[in-house]
């Protein structure tokens, strides 16, 4: 079911931008086009480049935050999150602990 | 004439010929429309339907550049054994699972629970919950969501610590049914506030209260009063509410929120009442009938979905699943009917996601 509908419908997670709109969503409650609007403008590219797999596997690589072929390991996991947290400008509560577990 | 082929709400295929499917849409549009007191589907949003049904592949999709997120109730913990409920049993870990939904299907996020789905049960298993959480969550790139139902029915005789309401309504004692419901919202309201607490300390990145209202309206108030206690203590974890149906059951036929009764209360209201609470993300459910037409169920669907993402200040998802958002109620859920529920959804209904 959730296969079909990924498939269908939805963005496609770290294969492309989905994950950092889904972001926006929950932290910021940007609805779809504006949450779209917002990742585009961080990431510099344009909306449609958001589900163009080529560009945003590129895109990922260049920004360290993972993909589904995560070559440089350490840019998975929360290092990714710290990244897409640091990018988007938003909150995310696991980061924020990671960093004062780091710091003190 | 080419037959349309599509199901019945219980799973079985059925053969619709072009004015069948037509007058199948308009129903069940109507229908929403009349009970709910909203705008039916416009003449091009019904073609537009007719379409997606009448397409001759097994599955369709949505248009380059409609694409929305997805969030869910468990879809990444399926392959898991960890999920006695409904999973595929294959013998792999939660993390693991967890890790292959995120690289490998490609979900923009993902949710975790405990086996045991309501969160009655997770409070008395927090140190699983924790770790459980803490470790996934330091491996996933993806948003990871808690989720868990509010479930106030666990709260009553002979699970629970309080008397069933169904023997005072019986009894006609319409107050004592209405005390005991508030009772239990209120230890429900307790439960879900200690559990989003513990996760919170160890990171927890969202939560998830899916299937609110299954109790009633006691159940919806509970859960919105639990997220304004989340907000005011915790304001950095963002919340998702999914509903239990499409229209709140008047079980206590009291209880208001910001000036407004909640019993009969339909998405586009449930919506602006759970963004006014705090929540971030709203999960419409609406219910299929299952002696009817997957187009009839489909249409319904998304004529509460257009008219709650129309309202709502929040992104509004569609919960589309076995027996929501159009779907048929069958474990194993056609493909052919997912992927057109889901274009109906996104496309017609302008849902934000799924």
């Amino acid at each position: 079911m959730a296969i079909a509908q990924i498939v269908s419908s939805c963005m496609g997670g770290v294969r492309t931008a989905g994950d950092l709109v889904a972001w926006m969503q929950l932290t910021r409650r940007m609805k779809i086009d504006q949450a779209k609007a917002y990742v585009a403008q961080k990431l510099d590219v344009s909306v449609r480049d958001l589900t163009d797999e080529t560009v945003m596997a590129r895109k990922r690589e260049e920004c360290g935050i993972s993909s589904v072929i995560p070559d440089h390991v350490e840019y998975t996991g929360i290092a990714a999150k710290a990244r897409i947290a640091r990018l988007l400008d938003i909150p995310i509560r696991s980061v924020a602990l990671f960093h004062k577990n780091l710091n003190g | 004439m080419t037959p349309i082929i599509t199901s019945l709400g219980d799973g079985r295929k059925i053969d619709l010929t072009p004015d069948e499917l037509r007058k199948d849409i308009v129903q069940g549009s109507e229908t929403a429309a009349r009970k709910g007191k909203i705008d039916g589907l416009t003449d091009a949003d019904i073609d537009h339907m007719v379409d997606i049904f009448s397409q001759p592949g097994r599955t369709v999709s949505v248009e380059r550049g409609k694409e929305v997120v997805v969030t869910d109730d468990g879809a990444g913990l399926m392959p898991s054994w960890g999920r006695p409920s409904a999973g595929h049993a294959i013998p792999i870990s939660d993390h693991q699972s967890i890790l292959m939904y995120e690289r490998v299907y490609c979900g923009d996020t993902c949710g975790l629970g405990f086996p045991d789905y309501s969160y009655k049960p997770v409070k008395s298993a927090i140190g699983y919950a924790r770790s459980h959480y803490k470790a996934i969550s330091m491996l996933t790139t993806i948003p990871l969501v808690y989720g868990s139902q509010p479930n106030m029915g666990m709260y009553y005789h002979p699970t629970g610590p309080v008397e069933s309401p169904s023997e005072y309504l019986s009894a006609f004692q319409f107050d004592k049914a209405k005390q005991v419901q508030e009772q239990a919202a209120e230890h429900m309201r307790r439960d879900i506030m200690d559990v989003a607490e513990g996760l919170y300390e160890v990171g927890c990145e969202a939560m998830n209260l899916d299937t609110t209202g299954s109790a009633g309206d006691a159940d919806f108030w509970g859960c919105l009063n639990v997220v304004e206690d989340m907000k005011a203590k915790m304001p950095d974890m963002p919340v998702e509410m999914g509903m239990a149906g499409e229209m709140v059951m008047g079980m206590h036929g009291e209880l208001t929120y910001d000036g407004q009764r909640l019993a009969g209360m339909f998405p586009h209201d449930q919506a602006c009442v759970a963004a006014k609470a705090g929540v971030d993300v709203f999960g419409i459910a609406v219910n299929s009938e299952t002696g009817k037409s997957t187009p009839y169920n489909l249409a319904r669907t998304v004529t509460f979905t257009k008219a709650a993402a129309k309202a709502s200040p929040i992104p509004v998802h569609a919960n589309s699943g076995m027996g929501v958002g159009g779907m048929p109620m069958t474990l194993v859920p056609p493909i052919g009917d997912s992927t057109r529920c889901a274009k109906a959804l996104v496309e017609i209904g302008k849902a934000d996601g799924l």
